[in-house]
């Protein structure tokens, strides 16, 4: 089997998951807690993606770990996304040099 | 006469940088959506350009060609689906594992969709919808969540488009230097994705009880999930997880009306 295929049925799946509540839901929801639960659902969806996750990314869990730590005191000050990040693996890669 | 080209050049780029740097400090004010949906993608845009680079090493270690891990991040634009995909196509698995892996790690996409469909214009037709949708990643969402107001189709378009471009670069380059870059660096470059995530959810966090208590909830069931009930895969984990925590963050604190009204 071509790659081609692949790509396309990866691709096709993506983005129908996408394209079917964003394009055919029009009505505004009623319900409290179908709002609530929609306005917490990107959160819950994140952090269960961060976490435990963060601490293997590197593939050491020292480095991880000091990257995680600077990424956290770093979001609690309200830095911008990209210096977080950034700033998160320079940690992680300057561990690295030392452990 | 000879200094002049010079002089030129340097005042050219100067003048560049420092629209740049006004640009972003939104101390212009942009009457075009669209301008300022690409202004609200830099960091985006910067983001995925670090982390897609890990992508297009990943690719070419797993036996893609540069052009095939350009092509899939195009026409993708997600990490974990398109990491796990890389993974069937390497092991030369069926279609129909394909599809179900991006069924199961990309399903968040469509409870995205879905409270994002609430906050848009009414300008936002069917077609507008159609196309957009495919920019509906975790980032896109999470900025777009959060502005104040209804969304129309430029600022989108303008967000996505530099996202895009980022995303597709970085994989382009990451695939390209391939093996030439230390495995140090490589490595480090792991938790950029997650450095990021972690600046989206820890500053609502620190202001609001109810949020910071569907980010631990989904945190801690995480990590049960991950350690103990290890029988469930990742994709399926994250599915539960986020809806039990945020089912109960629903049911514990319900947003009011005057709190989605400070929002808009």
């Amino acid at each position: 089997m071509t790659v081609a295929v692949y790509v396309f049925v990866m691709a096709a799946v993506t983005y129908v998951i996408r394209m079917v509540p964003f394009t055919f839901f029009r009505k505004k929801i009623k319900s409290r807690f179908v709002r609530s639960f929609l306005k917490y659902i990107p959160y819950a969806v994140l952090s269960s993606m961060t976490i435990p996750a963060i601490f293997t990314s590197t593939g050491n869990v020292v480095t991880s770990a000091v990257g995680t730590v600077v990424a956290v005191l770093l979001a609690f000050f309200d830095l911008p996304l990209i210096v977080v990040a950034l700033a998160a693996s320079l940690a992680a890669f300057l561990t690295g040099m030392v452990v | 006469m000879i200094a002049r080209p010079c002089k030129n050049t340097c005042n050219f780029f100067g003048v560049v940088v420092y629209l740049i740097y006004l640009f972003y400090e939104r101390k212009v004010t942009l009457k075009s959506n669209f301008l300022r949906g690409m202004r609200d993608g830099i960091p985006i845009a910067l983001g995925y350009l670090s982390v897609s680079f890990g992508f297009g090493i990943l690719s070419v270690q797993s036996g893609l060609s540069v052009l095939q891990a350009s092509a899939i991040s195009a026409s993708n634009l997600t990490s974990a689906g398109q990491i796990a995909g890389v993974g069937v196509i390497a092991a030369g698995g069926t279609l129909l594992e394909m599809i179900l892996v991006q069924l199961v790690i990309n399903i968040r996409y469509s409870l995205m969709a879905l409270s994002l469909s609430q906050k848009l214009d009414k300008s936002f037709t069917t077609p507008h919808r159609l196309l957009a949708s495919y920019g509906i990643t975790d980032e896109i969402f999470a900025v777009c969540s959060a502005q104040k107001g209804v969304i129309v189709p430029a600022y989108m378009y303008g967000m996505i488009l530099i996202s895009m471009a980022g995303w597709v670069l970085g994989t382009f380059l990451g695939a390209s230097a391939g093996e030439v870059l230390p495995d140090e660096v490589s490595s480090a470059m792991g938790i950029v994705l997650y450095g990021m995530f972690l600046a989206i959810i820890i500053p609502p966090s620190r202001r609001k009880k109810s949020v910071l208590f569907v980010t631990v909830t989904a945190a801690l069931l995480s990590v049960l999930f991950r350690y103990v009930l290890t029988m469930i895969s990742g994709g399926f984990a994250v599915i539960i997880c986020a809806i039990a925590a945020a089912g109960l963050g629903a049911l514990l604190f319900p947003v009011t009306e005057e709190e989605e009204e400070a929002e808009e």
